[in-house]
């Protein structure tokens, strides 16, 4: 796709503020399971009045944070770090943990994201040539309600991430349901695309510069 | 008198023969067999098909089996190690991506006799479509591909086929163990080795305390022995301490 540079500099949420401003919209009681990159950075800003249940996909639900020291080696997250439990925390087998993720069980899964289409296909698994691994994607976007995407509004090049057709191998057709850029926040609503919200000091002519995928705006203040 | 309690580690994995495939329970390297992977290298075993979660990320572990040349195919949903990528694209050894609860669930859909069932996971996409590769040849081009998967409609959503697998061997670690096999797993070591087992026709279990018969309650056991066939000590302790003792450090 042939696409002129936007001439304007525009700078957005940093990669805590994409994670910050996602942290406000989970609910008290939401069992999450979070990715690696920026959802990792969204347990440091869940308001302390809301108790979100974390999911690892290696069998962990109920993660606390990181252990002060070593930690347990028996003891790890979906990204072999170190982790402590909370209270009520439970351990399973990886058959049971993805039959939580398959059956609906949890609420969100937030991940990365190399392309999001304009109906909300995924692509984050695999770039041609580079080495492919799959992990628990595949599972998570298609059991979890609400699949939420944080990721940079453009690639380090500057072009598009938001695009109308994925051009990278998908992980999941249709499935994502919102997405938190440095930028903008996204709902995917009905099979397309609406923009709900600007970062503070970015326009939306700004947003539309840098996304190559067509939306409607519903621009909450 | 039911005794699964091995000490001997190298004569019971001389079983495994070149070419045979193997469930391997571990998650990185937590909750990994080293000590039968280990033993695979000392008995110079080859050809090998392994299902796994992750190569893992240095030469221990599946990690050593793939640097020194012993496997065919890595059947896998994260391999991560560099090695191992550069031995696919390289055409030296065959991948077979799945989803990682997709391999949860072929493992224990095998071990359970159940030879397929269909899941939303990776419906549509490469993994599933017969795109993806298999082999490498060693020019660069594609040798093999995974084979398309079988799709369908149920209820209105799209499904893809994925089958159960029966491994020739199950390769599993323990926390605790007793002699009739029946397991206990500590925290998130646990992952793919209930699985693992179950998947393996014949299944190796070794455990960090090997324990009397009645010290695991019946309510308490995460894996009944039905599914180990032999359980021996992750860590060989010196010989003149009593069995028992030494498992129990």
């Amino acid at each position: 796709m042939t696409r002129t540079l936007p001439a304007t500099e525009v700078t957005g949420r940093t990669r805590e503020g994409i994670a910050q401003r996602l942290a406000q919209d989970l609910k008290d009681g939401y069992v999450v399971n979070l990715g690696v990159g920026i959802p990792l950075f969204v347990p440091l800003f869940i308001p302390a009045d809301t108790e979100v249940v974390l999911h690892a996909e290696n069998g962990v639900l109920g993660l606390g944070p990181a252990p002060e020291g070593e930690g347990d080696p028996d003891l790890t997250d979906a990204g072999k770090q170190a982790i402590t439990l909370m209270p009520g925390a439970a351990i399973t087998d990886s058959a049971m943990s993805f039959a939580m993720i398959r059956g609906g069980h949890l609420d969100v899964t937030v991940l990365g994201a190399l392309q999001v289409s304009a109906a909300g296909d995924l692509a984050n698994w695999y770039v041609p040539g580079k080495s492919p691994a799959v992990g628990g994607a595949m599972d998570l976007v298609a059991g979890t309600p609400q699949v939420w995407v944080t990721m940079e509004h453009v690639d380090r090049q500057g072009r598009p991430k938001i695009l109308p057709e994925c051009t990278m191998p998908l992980t999941g057709r249709a499935c994502v349901t919102r997405i938190y850029t440095d930028l903008a926040v996204f709902h995917v609503v009905d099979g397309t695309l609406r923009l709900v919200e600007c970062a503070p000091g970015v326009t939306p002519e700004q947003v539309r510069e840098r996304t190559a995928a067509p939306y409607t705006e519903d621009l909450h203040p | 008198m039911i005794d699964k309690f091995r000490e001997d580690v190298l004569s019971v994995v001389d079983h495994v023969h070149d070419g045979a495939s193997i469930a391997v329970g571990g998650f990185g390297s937590s909750g990994r067999p080293d000590v039968l992977l280990d033993a695979l290298c000392e008995l110079d075993r080859r050809d090998l098909h392994v299902y796994v979660n992750n190569v893992g990320h240095d030469f221990t572990g599946v990690g050593r089996l793939l640097h020194e040349g012993r496997l065919r195919r890595v059947t896998a949903s994260f391999p991560i190690l560099q090695e191992f990528y550069d031995e696919y694209f390289a055409g030296k050894v065959e991948l077979e991506l799945i989803p990682q609860g997709t391999l949860a669930e072929r493992l224990r859909a095998g071990g359970s006799g159940i030879p397929a069932f269909f899941t939303p996971s990776g419906a549509g996409t490469m993994l599933a479509d017969g795109s993806f590769t298999l082999r490498y040849s060693p020019d660069g081009g594609v040798a093999e591909h995974v084979p398309a998967k079988e799709h369908r409609m149920i209820n209105g959503r799209q499904y893809v086929l994925e089958e159960g697998i029966v491994a020739d061997f199950g390769f599993v670690k323990a926390h605790r163990g007793d002699r009739k096999g029946n397991l206990r797993f500590r925290l998130s070591a646990r992952n793919f080795n209930p699985l693992a087992a179950m998947s393996g026709r014949h299944t190796f279990a070794e455990v960090e305390h090997l324990v009397e018969v009645d010290a695991l309650h019946p309510d308490d056991i995460h894996l009944p022995g039905v599914f180990v066939d032999d359980v021996l000590l992750a860590t060989p302790a010196p010989a003149d301490q009593p069995l028992m003792e030494r498992s129990a450090s």
